[in-house]
This record gives structure tokens, C-alpha cells and sequence, in this order.
């Protein structure tokens, strides 16, 4: 128990105190005006806005691969179930290289929509595709064993009752996911913000326009400006502190939600 | 798991199904947005890989910059891997069996690498080893390389893989209470005695569930090893990294015969992990 501690101090703890504390070398001023400059609020609202629009992404289509994967059978049913876990599963760097050279001006899905005068490597665009890619197992997961324990007998009585089936689907059944949706959602939005490896090739990395706030760490590291650098992280890091309380919150409402078994 | 559900009666099963076109519709918008965004990038890395024919690919992967980078990769993987799987059990083990204060705050810092960003990951041993950090001046004047050499990258590695055993065992291990631990000292045993011979056994398949996930992400790692490394080339560079420089160099099938590599250990650790999942699905769980 003692040594459980001990390596997780050293291995966590002491890591994470290092950076706040480095934090307090600077002064409130000082950080405010780090946070506040142009290219810092830039890259901090290009991470979170577009990882919350791709966990948006990833909330829709994630209801909609988890509803064919749990309720229909089809042919590659069981391909489908096992490939949602790739984006887990592949290094984020050959997911990186990967999405640039598809979505490319010259590539299997860039040059069909460059015709249609979309370009997506190498803008915004490319970042949100990235980050939709890293989302996807998020939401199908949490929402999969909740859809798959459901009581087919409530659905049933609704139906029998008289409810249509959009009713049922709307009133029955999406309510009890709700929980999980949202863990889903939370996560993938977690996931999105702090991604590094898979949105760097595919992004274009222009200051103020397509700098994610990871990559500006990176850079102001690079530059030897360490405090700018902690200042940024500190930052993220109390918003991931913040969605892992709102994630635990949402996990113990599932539990008083829905009966455990 | 939910067994097929044979139409005993059909009107049944109608009430729980939507219309025939809804259900088409739904099968093939789930199936083109996984292809899109899941199969092809997958695909394009071996068309990439093998653009130039099978000879400019085994060649790209027998550089002596590339066999370097594989075998660094192989080496930080062991380190990590080997001290995370013994940590892992025992954290999970004091977890599940022992009831004591704080229980809550250490299962978020277990959990917390998975939601913090690699680089920040990284950043954080920066901090603390690096030139203008808490130790560096001490570690500079006793000449021990821990940034930009092979330990800061073990510890990042370490760092960001550290959830993945403890988190595939804590349930397990908490579903399987300890009961049979206590029959054990009952009879006689010694608590190392219980540990080895009766906890252990039961919580195999989970061990190595833990492992095959901890062993992918610490092959795969980038954002946090990239940080630590500073890219020295041949020396510091593990696998992922060299896929970026030599992309960056525009050696793309180079780049994407490294890629591959690390493609084919995400798709055998998908295979595996689904073989291992029906393991924990049959035999280590009680029915509930």
C-alpha cells in the first residue's frame, strides 16, 4: 500500500505539483497577460470549440453506429463492433500522417472535395476531421452496455400502451442513455482538446488560425519560454480536472438512474 | 451478452424494431462514416507503405535510422510496460480489497493521464529535469541524462501508460471480493502465499488484458515522448517520432513503412484484445 503511494507520487503527483508550482513563479499579472494575448486566446479557442463541435459530431454519430451495432443484424456486424476501437488502437502520429495524406489536395477524399471547392488538409477543417477521428469509440462505448442491458419489457409495454415507435425511442429509451451520452460526450471532448499527435500533420499550424493550444505548448517549449508555456497547461489542466469531476458526477446519476443489477 | 433473439412470435419483436427503411438508412450511414473515417485512413497507410513496390519497403524499414528507432520503441516499451504491470497490480489489489481514506482521490490519480494532454504530459518532466527546471542544475552538475536521453522517455512513457493495468483490474478484482482470500488465510496461508495462489489466477486474463493495452499506447506514444526526446537523430528517436521527421522530409514511403509497423500492432492488439474480452466474458466474471 505504502509503495502503491510512493509510485504514484512519484510518478503523478510529483509531476503535476511541479507544473503548478512553477506556475506560481509567475506573477497574477503576468499570467493573466500570457492567457490573454492574441495567440494564446486563439489556440485555446480553436482546441476547445472545435473538440466540442467534433464530440457533437461524435454524440450524433456515435448514437447512430451504437443503434445499428446493438439492435440490427447485418452482414459485418461483428467487423464494424471490433474497428470502432482503431482510433483507441493506432499510434496518434500514423492517424496523423494518415488523415493528411487521405484528406491531401491530391488524395482518396481531398481531391473529390477539392473539386467541390472544400479544402480541408491543412485548415480548421482538417483539425475537426482529426478530431472527430480520435472521438469515435468515446460515445459508442459508454452508450453500448447501458443500450444492450435495456428491459426490452418497458419498451414493449409502451408500445403495447399505444405509443408509437418514435415515442417509444424518444421517450423511453433515449432518456435512460442520457447519462452515458453525456459521459460519452465528455470524454471525447476531453480527448479532442488535449489531442497532439493525430491534428498536427493534418491542421497547417497557422498562428491565430489553425494553432491548436497544445501545439503552442510545444512551440513556447521549443522557444525556451517555459512560462508561457506552464501558463497554457495550467489552464488545460484545470479544465481536465473539471471534466473528470463533471464525468464522475454523471457516472453516479447513471447509477441512481438506473437500478443496479 | 444479448443472445439473437429468435422470432418466437414476430408481432413481438415488431413492436421493438423500427420500419425496414429506417433501419436500412441507419446500417449505411453508420457503416460509410466508419469506413470513411476509420478503414480508409487505415488503408491508405499500407498504399502509402507500398507505393514504390515491396523492395522500396523493406528497405525504408532496414535504414540503420529506422532499426534504431525500433529498437529504442522495443526497449522503452519493456521498461514501462514491466513497472506498470507490477504497480498496476498491487494499486488495483489496495483498491479493491482494502477499504482506506482517500480511496476516492487515488482512483482520479490513477485516472488522470487519460485526460490530460500528452504534451502536457511531457511538459511536466520538462519542468522538472530540464535545464531551467527544479533538478536540472543538480542533474547537470552530476552529469545524468534524464531529458533528451532514454529515462526521460521511459518516464513519460510510464507517465501516460500508468492507468491501463490498474484500470482493466480494479472491477475485476472488486467483483471478485475477497472471500477466497480469507478462506485462504483461514487455512493457513501466508498473505503472499494468498496473493500468488489464489488472487493472481483469478485475475490472469485480466492482467494481460491490461498489459496488451498498456504495451499498445506505450509503442504508439508521440505527443508526450516527443516533448521529452529532442529528436536526436538514430539515438532518441522512438518509432512514432521518426514516422513525423521523416514525413516532415517528405520520405513518405519511408514514413509510412514505420507507420505500418505500428498500424499492424494496432490491429493485432485489436484482434487479441478481442479474444481476451471473451475470456473475461466467460470464465473470470460471475453471472450477475
Amino acid at each position: 500500500m505504502g509503495l502503491t503511494l510512493t509510485w504514484l507520487s512519484v510518478i503523478i503527483l510529483i509531476p503535476l505539483a511541479g507544473l503548478f508550482l512553477k506556475s506560481f513563479e509567475l506573477s497574477l499579472d503576468q499570467f493573466w497577460g500570457i492567457l490573454t494575448s492574441r495567440r494564446t486566446l486563439n489556440a485555446l479557442k480553436i482546441s476547445f470549440g472545435l473538440a466540442f463541435a467534433a464530440a457533437t459530431v461524435n454524440l450524433v454519430m456515435g448514437m447512430i453506429i451504437v443503434w445499428a451495432l446493438v439492435r440490427y443484424r447485418f452482414a459485418g456486424r461483428r467487423i464494424f463492433d471490433a474497428i470502432v476501437d482503431i482510433p483507441f488502437a493506432l499510434p496518434t502520429a500514423v492517424a496523423g500522417v494518415a488523415l493528411t495524406s487521405l484528406f491531401a489536395e491530391k488524395g482518396w477524399l481531398g481531391a473529390p472535395l477539392a473539386e467541390l471547392g472544400i479544402k480541408v488538409a491543412f485548415t480548421p477543417l482538417g483539425i475537426f476531421v482529426a478530431m472527430i477521428f480520435i472521438g469515435i469509440p468515446f460515445v459508442v462505448r459508454t452508450v453500448q452496455p447501458v443500450l444492450i442491458d435495456l428491459d426490452a419489457e418497458i419498451e414493449e409495454a409502451a408500445a403495447s400502451l399505444g405509443a408509437n415507435r418514435w415515442h417509444t425511442v424518444a421517450k423511453v429509451i433515449l432518456p435512460s442513455l442520457i447519462p452515458a451520452m453525456l459521459t460519452g460526450f465528455a470524454l471525447a471532448f476531453a480527448r479532442a482538446v488535449g489531442e497532439y499527435g493525430s491534428v498536427i500533420f493534418i491542421a497547417g499550424n497557422l498562428p491565430n488560425v489553425s494553432e491548436i493550444a497544445p501545439l503552442l505548448i510545444v512551440i513556447r517549449l521549443s522557444e525556451f519560454r517555459y512560462a508561457d508555456a506552464t501558463a497554457i497547461a495550467v489552464v488545460m489542466l484545470v479544465a481536465s480536472f473539471v471534466i473528470i469531476f463533471v464525468i464522475n458526477r454523471l457516472q453516479r446519476w447513471a447509477q441512481t438512474r438506473i437500478p443496479a443489477h | 451478452m444479448n443472445l439473437p433473439q429468435i422470432s418466437m412470435s414476430t408481432a413481438r419483436e415488431d413492436l421493438r424494431t423500427e420500419p425496414r427503411i429506417i433501419r436500412v438508412v441507419i446500417i449505411a450511414i453508420a457503416a460509410t462514416f466508419l469506413t470513411v473515417f476509420v478503414v480508409l485512413p487505415l488503408v491508405v497507410v499500407f498504399a502509402q507503405a507500398f507505393s514504390k513496390g515491396v523492395a522500396a519497403y523493406f528497405s525504408a524499414l532496414s535504414e540503420p535510422e529506422a532499426l534504431s528507432a525500433i529498437r529504442l520503441t522495443l526497449v522503452v516499451a519493456a521498461i514501462s510496460v514491466s513497472l506498470n504491470l507490477v504497480f498496476g497490480v498491487v494499486a488495483a489489489w489496495a483498491i479493491a480489497k482494502f477499504e482506506f481514506r482517500g480511496k476516492t482521490f487515488l482512483i482520479t490519480l490513477i485516472d488522470l493521464p487519460f485526460s490530460v494532454s500528452p504534451v502536457i504530459s511531457g511538459l511536466v518532466f520538462v519542468l522538472l529535469f530540464g535545464a531551467q527546471g527544479f533538478w536540472g542544475t543538480w542533474l547537470q552538475a552530476n552529469d545524468v541524462h534524464i531529458l533528451f536521453a532514454v529515462p526521460g522517455i521511459a518516464l513519460a512513457t510510464i507517465f501516460v501508460t500508468f492507468p491501463f493495468v490498474a484500470r482493466a483490474l480494479i472491477p475485476l478484482m472488486q467483483e471478485q471480493g475477497t472471500q477466497e482470500e480469507e478462506a485462504a488465510i483461514s487455512l493457513g496461508a501466508s498473505g503472499l502465499q494468498a496473493f500468488f495462489r489464489v488472487t493472481l489466477p483469478n485475475i490472469k486474463w485480466g492482467v494481460l488484458y491490461g498489459v496488451l493495452l498498456c504495451n499498445a499506447r506505450a509503442m504508439g506514444e508521440f505527443g508526450a515522448v516527443s516533448v521529452v526526446s529532442g529528436h536526436i537523430r538514430g539515438e532518441t528517436n522512438t518509432m512514432p517520432l521518426l514516422v513525423e521527421i521523416l514525413y516532415n522530409e517528405y520520405q513518405f514511403v519511408a514514413s509510412f513503412a514505420i507507420a505500418s509497423l505500428l498500424a499492424m500492432l494496432a490491429l493485432i492488439t485489436l484482434v487479441a484484445k478481442t479474444i481476451l474480452e471473451r475470456h473475461l466474458d466467460e470464465g473470470q466474471l460471475p453471472s450477475d
